[in-house]
This record gives C-alpha cells, structure tokens and sequence, in this order.
C-alpha cells in the first residue's frame, strides 16, 4: 500500500493581520464574559468579597475612628479612599484562586488547544477584575454616603482618583494572576496572596496615618505603593488637609512600573506552566 | 508494494521525545504513529505510559523535545495555529467550565474557535440536541453527573466540525450506560468522516472502537496493528469448559489439563485451557470428558481477548484491572479478572 500524507490545507484560510487582532480583541471579550458570568453563578462569593470592606467601613468608623487623630479631623473622609484601595486588592485575591483552579481543572488546557489568542485568558481574567472592581467601588461609595463621607473635590476629580484606583488594581491582578499560575492549587493561591497583601496593607496610610508608626515602620510605609495610590486617592476625593503633593505622579509611577513588570511576568509563567 | 490504493494520512508522528524535568523523565522515547484519515487508532497502554503526552503534543499543547508530527499535513511546532484550527480535543478531565450552563459552554469554545455568535449559539443547540443534553442546557454544570460532562467536553470539541478528534481517554471512570453512549457518538462521528485518535486503558474500548492499535508502554511502541492482528500474534486460543457437575471439577482438571499450553484458569465450574489449534483441541477436549463420562453444561472456543495481548506484551495488565487486583489476589497465565471476563463474552465463539 502506498502511503500518502496531506498536504493540502482542508477548508482552512490563512488568517490576515486585521483579522489576527481583531480575534484576539473578541477572545479577551469572551474570556472576560465567561469570567463575570461566573462571578455571577457564584453570588455569594460575590457577596461577602463586598460586606467584608463594607464591615471594614463601619469599624473603622464606629469603633477605631474615635482613637485616629486624623488631619482635618473627619475620620470618614480620611477612611473612605483606603477602603476603596483596600477593596481592590481583596478582590484581586481572586484572580490568584480563580486562575489557578482553571489551571488545575484542564480548562486552560483546552483554552491552549484553540485558536485563540495566548493572551487572552489572562487578559480577559484581568479586565473581568476591572469590571468587577467598578461595579464593588459604586457600592462602597454608596455605603460611603451613608456613613457620612462627601466628595470633598468635585466628581470629575473623585472619578479621577476612582480610575487611578482601577489602574492600580489592574496591575495588581497580573501579579495576583502570576501567584496563581504558581500556586499547586486554588485554595494555596488563596493564602499565598495573604502574607503579600497584609503588610502592604495595613503598614500603609490606608486606615492610620503614616506619622503614627514608629520610626522604622514609617520608612517602610511611606515607600510603598498602596500608601502613594491612597495618598493619591485622597488628594483627588477628598483634597484639602488631605491634599499630598506629588502624590498621583508618585501612584501613577507605582502602578505604571508594577504593571510593566507583573505583566510579562505573568505571561512568561503562563506559557511555562499552562 | 505497489498497490493503487494510496492511503492518506491525517495524523503523522516520528520519533517523538519527551523529557520531564526535574526527574527527567522520559515520557516518551521515540514514538511513532499513523492514524489513516476517516479512521480510528486507538493508543492503548497503561497509566503513565505516555499516552496523554502524545495526545498533549500532537494537539500542540507541549513541544516535543525531539522528532515531529503533523495533522493534515500542518506540522504541530511550526503550524501550530492551524493544527488547532483542525483538531478537536476532548480529555479525560473533562475541561469543561463549572460556573457556565452547557449552552454557554460550547458558546464559548464556538467563540474561542472564531465562529460567529450566531453559529455559535446555532452549534450549541444542535450538539446539545445531539448528545441528549437539550433538557440540561441551560443548567449549570456543576449540576451535571460525570457522563453528562464528558457528553458536554465531547460536544464542545465538535463545535467547530474538526475533521480530527483526539480523545484522551474519554470514558474513564464512567458506567457501563454512559460508555455505551458515548460509544455510540464516537461511531457516529467516524461514519461521518472524523478521524479519531483516541487514548485508552480499556481493551474493550480499543477492539469496539478502533481500527488500529498502537500499544505503547514506558515511552515506546511496543506493538501495532489491527485488533485481530494483534490477538493472532498472539498464537493461541483459549477453550472454555463449564462443568454440569461441580464434584467433577478435579478429575475434569487432571484430566484437561494436558491439552493446556498453561496451567488450567479455573473460575467456579469453568475450566479454561490455552491450545495453539482450538478447534482441534475443542474436539479432544469433548472426547476426552465424554469417554470419562463428566457431564459439561458447556463448551466454548474464543480468539485471545486483547487483554490476553497486553497482558503478553506488558507483562502487566491494564492499569483498570489493576485496580479490580488490588483487592483480589493476581492470578498468573491467562487470568482474567471477572471484570474482562464478563466484557470478552462477545468474543466467545
């Protein structure tokens, strides 16, 4: 018998560039899609990633608010851009578990064996983030009013520092989606995220001001990015005493070089591992 | 041989090799296959054998460290965007989306393969259709029992029509049902032109399904060829007697085993025997039990199964049986646990 392969392409075209870009910008909409229609098959995930800055709000302002001696002396003013900073970065703790268990159930297996754009997966995962986070931040300044807080800027301002805050939170997600790649699995990616974000967290100006830490803390504080992001935050919602100098050029900095590097960092490890 | 029938070839590897680091695992080592378009191969070999690494390279997933492959003649390393353009893959872990219904899941694989929304949202409804999924559409899949998941995996891999299918392992850990009607699909889809690889543990499934067989164990092709081929290598045939009277059993023994090539396999009031010319045999072996007056309730003649055939090549049998051994002892020669026993009764003569 003779043995003959194929070479002739079956029904098969050759793609153009146009149509390249344009299937990768449809496949980051897809994944984004599937992942917010995930997020919504799972309410209660949903749910408690919100109560939890929403608990946050009204401890800090019932119960620690009347021990922190801010600038111009409304804790809720002071309060309200951190929460919002904390958010988001709670919320991209989900990247990291969600990432990674579609790494562990072979759907990103299946993912790799379509044409699809590599990118995509990670972009879509980070965009849906995005979403997520805009829809969580709406929220939290509702709860916001309601406690007390007011727009101390104008609202193109506070929109402003909402987008810088998104920016932020954006460039987090690679990093989160970089723990996530590594992690063995969802639930490990879930506590790995911890020990990272804690120390950023609360070492920052997000609930205390930075001037109340000891001498070598403040070091700590003053240069890292979630204290430069609420900082910034804070001049652009609140403004007057809360005003910092130089604060949204410094954020804009952190965000700008956390994503340049997170970002292929997370891709490089998305094409060893996946 | 010059013959005017030239075959053509979907899926085409040479010498394929794969190390795993840290261990350096040689996954595979020097693995080749054909699979003929509009045909089935079956990749049999037991777990860890390399069966889902070749799977993972011929569907472009992993790079081979060595050697080549192509599907329709689009190479798997330097075409690979076209490969996944014709290939369709369905895994034994069943990649599906937790969170979405079985409707959104195809969608998505439908978008992902570029389709519109339109034909997308079009293929969804019919492959649900096809696959009896139509009730369970618009569930969440989290819902779905495991068969319902492996129908949805395979239905999602159709969306696109690939003219090729890998299938790794696509009914492990299933029932009996829902084997049977997955079965049932892949016949279909091969009626239809699809050429089909698929990776297997089950013997049964191999002899049902594929046309040819490639075994591989430890990284390597240890045999090829068509089911009966395979079972013919082998040379022996297996003859089968049930006893009418159980107090027999031991004068019917002494007295058979002679005609055994191996020692006698005795599972309750069934004696079986090895020989080499089984119909000769089968006459002897009447005779004899007839001149020594033991009643037999019956007498039957069958081919090697193809767990005879691995059992011989791999000095092992599959890894499902292994399984089924773990808390039955193992049995040496021919044995068959009951599990195969029961599924080589339609090769029974």
């Amino acid at each position: 018998m003779t043995t003959t392969a194929i070479t002739a392409p079956v029904r098969l075209s050759q793609p153009s560039q146009g149509n390249r870009l344009s299937w990768a910008v449809s496949d980051v909409m897809t994944i984004t899609w599937r992942n917010l229609l995930a997020l919504t098959r799972t309410p209660e995930a949903l749910f408690f990633t919100t109560l939890q800055p929403i608990m946050f709000v009204l401890l800090f302002t019932y119960v620690f608010g009347g021990a922190i001696h801010v600038p111009g002396g409304h804790y809720i003013q002071f309060l309200m851009p951190g929460i919002f900073v904390q958010t988001v970065i709670f919320g991209a703790m989900s990247t990291a578990a969600g990432l990674s268990e579609d790494l562990h159930k072979g759907l990103i297996e299946r993912f790799r064996a379509l044409p699809m754009s590599r990118a995509a997966v990670l972009a879509g995962r980070t965009t849906a983030d995005v979403v997520r986070n805009v829809f969580v931040v709406v929220l939290i300044t509702a709860v916001g009013y309601a406690v007390g807080f007011r727009i101390g800027t104008n609202v193109a301002y506070f929109a402003c520092g909402v987008l810088l805050i998104l920016f932020f939170a954006y460039a987090l997600s690679w990093g989160f989606a970089y723990i996530g790649l590594s992690a063995p699995n969802a639930e490990t990616a879930q506590v790995m995220v911890f020990p990272l974000i804690f120390p950023l967290l609360f070492a920052s100006s997000a609930f205390v001001p930075v001037a109340f830490m000891p001498g070598w803390l403040q070091a700590f504080a003053y240069h890292q990015p979630v204290t430069q992001v609420v900082n910034a935050a804070r001049s652009l919602m609140v403004g007057g005493v809360l005003h910092d100098t130089g604060a949204v050029e410094a954020a804009l900095l952190w965000c700008a070089g956390l994503l340049v590097v997170l970002a292929p960092a997370a891709v490089r490890k998305y094409r060893k591992v996946a | 041989m010059a013959n005017s029938f030239a075959r053509s070839l979907a899926v085409e590897a040479h010498d394929l090799v794969k190390v795993f680091p840290p261990a350096n695992v040689r996954a595979l080592d020097g693995v080749s296959l054909e699979v003929e378009a509009g045909t089935v191969l079956g990749l049999l070999g037991p777990n860890g054998a390399g069966k889902t690494t070749v799977v993972r390279i011929l569907s472009t997933i992993l790079g081979p460290d060595s050697g080549r492959a192509s599907v329709l003649g689009y190479d798997v390393v330097s075409q690979a965007d076209a490969v996944r353009r014709t290939v369709g893959l369905a895994g034994q872990y069943a990649a599906v989306d937790e969170n979405l219904t079985g409707r959104e899941n195809i969608f998505m694989v439908g978008r992902l393969s570029h389709l519109s929304r339109k034909v997308s949202s079009q293929r969804a409804d019919e492959l649900l259709e096809d696959f009896g999924l139509s009730g369970a559409g618009d569930r969440v899949l989290k819902t779905y029992s495991g068969g319902m998941r492996r129908r949805l995996d395979l239905a999602a891999a159709l969306v696109a029509n690939p003219p090729v299918l890998f299938l790794d392992e696509p009914t492990t850990g299933l029932d009996p049902q829902s084997r049977q009607s997955l079965w049932a699909a892949i016949e279909d889809l091969v009626r239809e032109g699809t050429t089909v690889l698929l990776t297997t543990q089950y013997l049964e499934e191999a002899d049902r399904l594929a046309r040819d067989i490639v075994v591989i164990d430890h990284g390597r092709v240890i045999a090829e060829g068509t089911p009966a081929q395979l079972k013919a290598d082998l040379g022996t045939s297996v003859v089968s007697v049930t006893l009418g009277d159980r107090d027999a059993m031991d004068q019917a023994v002494a007295l058979l085993a002679p005609f055994s090539e191996k020692a006698p396999v005795i599972e309750d009031v069934v004696v079986e025997l090895t020989v080499s010319d089984g119909p000769k045999a089968g006459a002897d072996v009447l005779r004899a039990l007839d001149a020594a007056r033991i009643p037999i309730a019956g007498l039957a003649l069958r081919e090697p199964s193809l767990d005879d055939v691995f059992l011989n090549l791999t000095g092992h049998k599959t890894t499902i049986d292994d399984e089924v051994e773990e808390t039955a002892k193992p049995r040496r020669g021919l044995g068959r646990s009951r599990k195969s026993g029961v599924a080589d009764g339609k090769d029974a003569a």
